[in-house]
């Protein structure tokens, strides 16, 4: 099922962030919503997941299952990586998958430490293995790839694409490299 | 010369012999739990009350506005106002059990919905975004915003329950209470006796506490452990 936004305006007082957005967004899509800071990306995904509704113009077909790294980590602190993702997985999540994830995100000797414990780029790295953990049709990830390294950035790209293949995924990012990793098509809303 | 006598200020020593007299003739602990039950019942009754109205005037903002000026002027009148209107209309025995309701509703109430305020709305976000129970959505948002606010309410509010409670006793001077012994000890110039139920109520409250809020924190920690 594909996700339709239809002339979508979204303004915060007099500033209007979004105008006039219409894209088609189509089940196992990869897409890349680029532009400069402050140009309504992070606006443009809240949309998408619900969090804001717009003020003129349609949205549709948004998945029922949805998953997401937003612009701030928004981890529970005192809880371990693996306690963040259960909080939200549910205590009958599979921690052999779980673990394994973390693995491949190069968090497995972290795993039980809590996250408050953590650098920035290992809590940003928690904050995408809960996204890709849960089940979800839908995969939005806001500047995912903050604080972390090239080589870093490579391997957990390499990561997402092989937990979201199916889904559909929107990534907002400034920096052209991680589309082209990504393999995704570019709107680009400046 | 009235100096160095019991009479005007008790000895330690003193205070701590009347002390122990209290406790081999039977009379500190039956006047310690007829006040301790009833500022007891008054505290809890003024903390599940508190609890419920800021639930309710965090969902809707008109019963924090219908509640603000109660609020206000509980917070605002003298115990002892309290207790001589209370007198006309209960017994005396259950005034400790008032007054600590009418002293610990506003304080939890206020903190806990300052509690409720401060839930950081972007981990709200979250949750409405993973479709977290809201089972978890209590446990491990929720219950941490609001847990500093709590305790520190509870704290703040016990000291004042004891305080208020057995001032309004002193007042109301129902049989069998520590405000009662106060009263007498106050009446015969009994100062051995007087320090000694300070001494007892200072121990009681200082106790009931720490082992109160000791109890809330290991509950707030079950609650949130995963």
């Amino acid at each position: 099922m594909s996700m339709v936004l239809k002339s979508v305006y979204k303004s915060f007082g007099e500033k209007a962030v979004i105008k006039d957005f219409s894209h088609t967004f189509k089940q196992g899509d990869r897409v890349c919503v680029m532009g400069k800071s402050g140009c309504g990306k992070t606006t443009l995904l809240n949309l998408m997941l619900g969090i804001l509704t717009p003020d003129t113009g349609e949205i549709s077909g948004r998945p029922k299952n949805v998953s997401a790294v937003f612009q701030e980590d928004r981890l529970c602190e005192a809880f371990t990586p693996v306690g963040n993702i259960l909080a939200v997985a549910g205590k009958g999540a599979d921690l052999n998958k779980i673990r394994a994830l973390l693995a491949a995100l190069g968090l497995s000797k972290s795993e039980n430490t809590p996250v408050s414990e953590l650098s920035g780029g290992m809590k940003r790295r928690v904050a995408i293995a809960r996204a890709l953990m849960v089940e979800s049709d839908l995969v939005i990830l806001d500047e995912p790839f903050k604080g972390l390294d090239d080589d870093l950035r490579e391997s957990v790209i390499k990561t997402i694409l092989s937990y979201t293949s199916g889904k559909t995924l929107v990534v907002a990012t400034h920096d052209i490299r991680d589309a082209q990793l990504l393999g995704a098509e570019i709107i680009n809303i400046d | 010369m009235a100096i160095n006598s019991d009479i005007l200020l008790a000895s330690p020593i003193s205070v701590l012999k009347r002390l122990w007299e209290m406790i081999v003739d039977k009379t500190l602990f039956p006047t310690v739990w007829f006040t301790l039950s009833r500022i007891t019942l008054g505290f809890l009754s003024g903390t599940a009350l508190a609890f419920v109205l800021a639930v309710c005037s965090a969902r809707f903002k008109i019963i924090e506005i219908l509640l603000w000026p109660y609020m206000v002027t509980v917070k605002s009148i003298p115990v002892a106002s309290f207790v001589v209107i209370a007198l006309v209309l209960i017994n005396g025995a259950w005034l400790s059990t008032l007054i600590s309701f009418l002293i610990v509703l506003p304080i939890v109430y206020t903190n806990l919905l300052e509690g409720i305020k401060s839930v950081d709305v972007k981990m709200l976000e979250m949750a409405f975004v993973f479709k977290m129970p809201f089972k978890n959505r209590l446990r491990f948002i929720w219950l941490p915003s609001v847990k500093s606010h709590f305790l520190a309410a509870v704290r703040l509010s016990l000291g004042l329950a004891w305080k208020s409670g057995v001032a309004a006793e002193l007042i109301g001077t129902p049989k069998g209470s520590v405000g009662n012994a106060l009263y007498y000890a106050k009446l015969h110039f009994d100062t051995a006796d007087l320090f000694a139920w300070t001494v007892a109520v200072v121990i009681l409250a200082v106790a009931f506490e720490k082992l109160f809020v000791l109890l809330l924190e290991k509950a707030f920690e079950k609650a949130v452990k995963l």
